[in-house]
């Protein structure tokens, strides 16, 4: 007889849904299938089966070959190669748990590392803004019952986060929007005809990189002041109806993606972006949120924040922490040739760093911790796989509203495998030693 | 455990009436012990020459949290200047308005505090808030959910419904590993959802038909109902507008009539609390001024209200609180940048920073009234002082206060240098009050008051035997004359502190990271299939979480110590 696990959290995306439904095998050993989830999260549950895993850390040879080592192999190449660096870089942390990334600062503060999330290559420029400008924002739940303006800018949650907009944002009936879909307006902005810009009321299809102008636009629209007659490729009737549906609303939201984020003028149009949503709330109610991409990004971004004051790029070297992107980013630290190890967790920077930041990783002795092979596996000296948080062991996460709720752990972690938290505590205390005076 | 003894120190105890006479205190096994108890071989620690007291207890802080972190993130700029190294087992730790956890159990350890309690705490966010009290080294910790705008208290308290409210309360106390009842903005955070706020006692809740004055008596009810160890806890509508002091006078008449009903020793029904920010006279910030006599008159002859200060320290900080609507007018009013979380079924939160300038009239009114309220209270067993950390200013600067509180020379001193002293002093009773508080009135403020007010006297704020061993030792010599300065400068890193037990502080340096633990109140009501049926409802509808991923399981509470209440009626 199979059993069915539910309330179970999908570790993704920044939706983190929690209503997930896992039948599990009578041993508890397998997953036989997956309830509710979208086809990305139901995959992340089943991937955990795959016949092909990973089990025991395995070593680069010079001829790039893989030798399977031993975990306390793993451990102590890690521990010495933390401990002999000057300033190592420590990047990642976005699909692991709270709990994980406390005792890595720990580790981090130690050895004098360098801090670094995926916001470094998101929302990293978002956290610049609201440095500049701060956020009005709310919980998820609030949209679900109060909101009848959604807009989406730079994103495509039907694509990057399927459920956001069942769940929250579109489609769900609440408590002030018991007509569902038909209570709210959507607007989409995005220079692409998304599937999300398909099902919008109103798409604007904004000229490549001009978000900034259009922003703007619709800040002299609310004021009543004059416009060009074309701005980012919007005709001015169109940006003064936007702006009238914006504030005719009672509830309204801004949810931003990357398209905003990494295009022309980064941090700024989400400076604008935040100052349209001020601005808006002379007239009515409006809200801004991210649509953060890992699971658990926003998690390593508030354990940084209440461990060392910053969310992201925090510079522990000199023994206390700095934080200045640009400088103390991982990107820049390693282009510049700045950092001398790497100990990737929870992220896969060599599918995603420019290919510049990927060569100087595989040049620096370097430990990739994660449960698939990827890229930075790849071109990792060490390669520690490690048991799903999430899936095969419980532990904290935040939604993208900031929400904590908690992973849960549904089916056990192959033979012999170490979690996260597991792998880092037998770090730690391997650093100790060594910092005592032992070999 | 290891034994102490505390040898010829002048010894400040409210709870057993100590006025600076020299005593021994002796410790065992983390509790304070008669003299008689502990053995030879207990350690001496020689307090002659020096003051000793109680480790103090703050009783409203925001100290962890969603909006605290939202405030550490968003204000790199807090940090500058401000960082210390790691140094042995002491983490790194920086911050000034809004420390990092480590910085504020450090911090406050210094200074001979050893509980504190986080002031509001949105339900939804309870395990951020347990995961920032983990992570605070040393001292003890609760935190206050807010109900003032919930939902379910909403739709309760209209129809009048006390023991659903209180069963309601009880299972979300549980859920979120609470220790008090907090209203914040009652009925005007709700309206904050819609953009909307109540700014008087009787202002309608938008749609929910229910107006503060119902929502403050119902919760009143409620709390005596269960018989929980703190009374409400509430911050009142109209927070800083002019003239807001009759706003504050309803809502503190509120509390007439109601007598408290609980085993753990507290007297009041209502605490009242940052009401510096609730005292203000004038009808524009042109004719600004104190209504602090007002306000302390009143209190002063009612026996069930407590207050705290909410004193301002004259820095730059940063505010926040759960009274969203505050915190955007506040925005408009500075124009410096605002953060803003609108809470599900629950609640709201602000941030803004704020600098209290001695440069502007405003600030230096508001500075003289923090300082009146605690000059004028006659009892200081029911006046506690607070920044409202970090609203008013750094928890940092208590000793500031206290030397402000302690000497008329400072005070006079610091009206001297204010720009705008002559219309200050005339807006504000200040410049007449020569009233000096002591060294067991200070106690009182810090130690046993707000110990008692939180239900707590059994185990904190006090030196009698049984207590838990928590102690300060400053170095100021009661005896021989000193100058204000010497006040700020003992109580800002104290000689030595105990903390149940082990020390922690030893020449104002931290040397232990101590055994933290996590204050919680446990509730039993009887059952109540209709409160059940209506958060379960409540779940599948609105929130946006399912219920069984809302409780914040016991691996958030490491080291808990839990008050049991039994409530079954
Ligand atoms: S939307 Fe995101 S969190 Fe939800 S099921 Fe899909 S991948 Fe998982």
């Amino acid at each position: 007889m199979s059993k069915v696990v539910t309330d179970v959290i999908c570790p993704f995306c920044g939706t983190l849904c929690d209503d997930i439904e896992v039948v599990v095998s009578d041993d508890g050993k397998k997953i036989e299938d997956v309830y509710n989830a979208c086809a990305i999260g139901a995959e992340k549950f089943l991937h955990a089966q795959a016949p092909d895993r990973v089990k025991r850390p395995r070593m680069q040879q010079p001829d790039g070959s893989y030798k399977e080592v031993s975990y306390d192999e793993a451990v102590e190449y890690t521990a010495q190669m933390l401990y002999k660096a000057k300033k190592p870089l420590m990047y990642g942390w976005s699909s692991t748990s709270c709990e994980a990334q406390s005792i890595g600062h720990e580790i981090a503060e130690k050895v004098g590392a360098v801090v670094d999330n995926t916001a470094t290559v998101c929302h990293g420029t978002t956290l610049i803004a609201v440095q500049d400008v701060g956020i009005p924002s709310c919980t998820l739940g609030e949209i679900k019952n109060r909101a009848d303006r959604i807009i989406f800018w730079g994103c495509n949650p039907c694509h990057a986060h399927p459920r956001h907009q069942s769940r929250y944002s579109v489609f769900p009936r609440g408590f002030f929007t018991n007509k569902g879909h038909t209570n709210r307006k959507v607007i989409v902005v995005d220079p692409r005809v998304t599937d999300t810009a398909k099902l919008a009321d109103y798409h604007y299809q904004v000229e490549q990189g001009r978000d900034y102008e259009l922003l703007s636009a619709f800040r002299v629209a609310l004021r009543n002041e004059p416009l060009p007659e074309v701005v980012a490729g919007i005709p001015r009737e169109k940006i003064i109806e936007g702006a009238e549906v914006m504030k005719s609303g009672r509830f309204g939201i801004i949810f931003f993606g990357m398209g905003v984020t990494q295009s022309l003028s980064k941090n700024h149009n989400i400076d604008n972006a935040i100052s349209l949503t001020k601005d808006l709330n002379e007239f009515t109610k409006f809200s801004i949120m991210a649509m953060r991409g890992h699971y658990n990004v926003t998690g390593s971004g508030q354990v940084l924040g209440w461990q060392f004051g910053f969310p992201f790029s925090v510079d522990l070297s000199r023994g206390f922490a700095r934080y200045n992107p640009g400088e103390t980013s991982s990107n820049d630290l390693l282009v510049r040739g700045e950092v001398d190890a790497v100990f990737v967790i929870g992220s896969d920077p060599g599918a995603h760093f420019p290919i510049s930041s990927v060569k100087q990783i595989a040049k620096l002795p370097s430990v990739c911790v994660d449960p698939h092979i990827t890229p930075t596996t790849e071109i990792s000296k060490l390669h520690v796989p490690v048991a799903f948080v999430g899936v095969e062991v419980a532990g904290n996460c935040y939604r993208m509203d900031n929400v904590p709720i908690e992973a849960r752990k549904v089916v056990d972690p192959p033979e012999g495998v170490l979690t996260d938290v597991e792998f880092l505590t037998r770090v730690n205390a391997r650093l100790d030693e060594l910092m005592a005076g032992g070999k | 455990m290891a034994e102490y003894i505390i040898k010829n120190g002048f010894v400040f105890d409210p709870v057993q009436g100590i006025k600076g006479d020299k005593a021994d205190i002796a410790v065992k096994d983390g509790k304070i012990v008669k003299s008689t108890e502990v053995s030879s071989k207990a350690k001496v620690i020689d307090a002659s020459g020096k003051t000793v007291m109680a480790g103090a207890v703050e009783i409203h802080a925001h100290i962890a949290g969603p909006k605290v972190n939202e405030g550490r993130n968003y204000r790199p700029e807090d940090k500058l200047f401000q960082y210390r190294p790691k140094k042995g087992s002491v983490r790194m730790a920086g911050g000034f308005s809004i420390p990092t956890t480590f910085k504020t159990g450090y911090e406050y350890a210094r200074m001979g505090y050893t509980t504190a309690m986080e002031a509001a705490m949105p339900p939804l966010y309870a395990r951020h808030v347990h995961e920032e009290i983990r992570d605070t080294p040393i001292i003890d910790e609760g935190a206050y959910p807010v109900f003032g705008n919930n939902w379910f208290v909403l739709e309760y308290l209209k129809n009048r419904e006390i023991e659903n409210t209180a069963a309601y309360i009880s299972w979300l106390l549980q859920a979120s590993k609470g220790y008090a009842v907090k209203l914040v903005n009652p009925g005007g955070t709700e309206a904050w959802g819609w953009g909307l706020n109540c700014l008087t006692i009787d202002d309608p809740v938008p749609y929910f038909d229910i107006t503060p004055r119902e929502i403050v008596t119902g919760l009143i009810e409620a709390n005596e109902y269960l018989g929980l160890p703190h009374s409400i806890h509430i911050h009142q509508n109209s927070l800083g507008n002019p003239g807001n002091y009759t706003v504050t006078l309803d809502t503190l008449r509120l509390a007439e009539g109601f007598k408290a009903k609980n085993k753990f020793g507290r007297e009041q029904v209502m605490h009242s609390t940052h009401l510096q920010f609730h005292s203000y006279g004038g009808d524009s910030w042109a004719n600004f001024e104190s209504k602090s006599k007002e306000i302390m008159d009143y209190v002063n002859k009612q026996k069930n209200i407590t207050v705290d200060t909410g004193c301002v320290t004259l820095d730059e900080t940063t505010t926040m609180t759960a009274d969203g609507p505050f915190e955007h007018h506040l925005t408009e009013l500075n124009h410096l940048k605002w953060a803003n979380v609108d809470v599900e079924l629950e609640t709201a939160a602000g941030v803004v920073p704020y600098i209290y300038s001695p440069d502007i009239k405003v600030c230096e009114i508001q500075w003289a009234i923090g300082l009146e309220l605690a000059l004028m209270a006659k009892d200081p067993m029911r006046c506690f002082i607070t920044t409202d950390h970090p609203n008013a200013g750094p928890f940092t600067r208590y000793p500031r206060i206290f030397k402000w509180l302690m000497s008329e020379e400072a005070r006079k001193k610091q009206i001297e240098s204010f720009k705008h002293r002559e219309k200050m002093i005339e807006a504000t009773h200040i410049a007449g009050i020569d009233r000096e508080l002591s060294l067991y009135e200070i106690a009182q403020m810090t130690r046993a008051g707000p110990a008692k007010a939180l239900g707590l006297s059994h185990q904190y704020g006090g030196l009698a035997p049984g207590m838990d061993a928590d102690i300060a030792i400053y170095d100021l010599n009661p005896e021989k004359p000193h100058k204000p300065e010497d006040i700020e400068k003992a109580f800002s890193a104290a000689a030595f502190v105990m903390k149940t037990g082990v020390p922690v502080v030893v020449d104002g340096e931290v040397v232990n990271n101590g055994n933290k633990r996590t204050i919680w109140v446990k509730a039993k009501v009887n059952e109540n299939p209709q409160v059940m049926r209506d958060i379960r409802d409540k779940f599948l509808k609105y929130y946006s979480v399912t219920q069984a991923n809302y409780d914040v399981s016991s691996h958030f509470v490491p080291n808990p110590h839990v008050i049991e209440v039994d409530a079954t009626h």
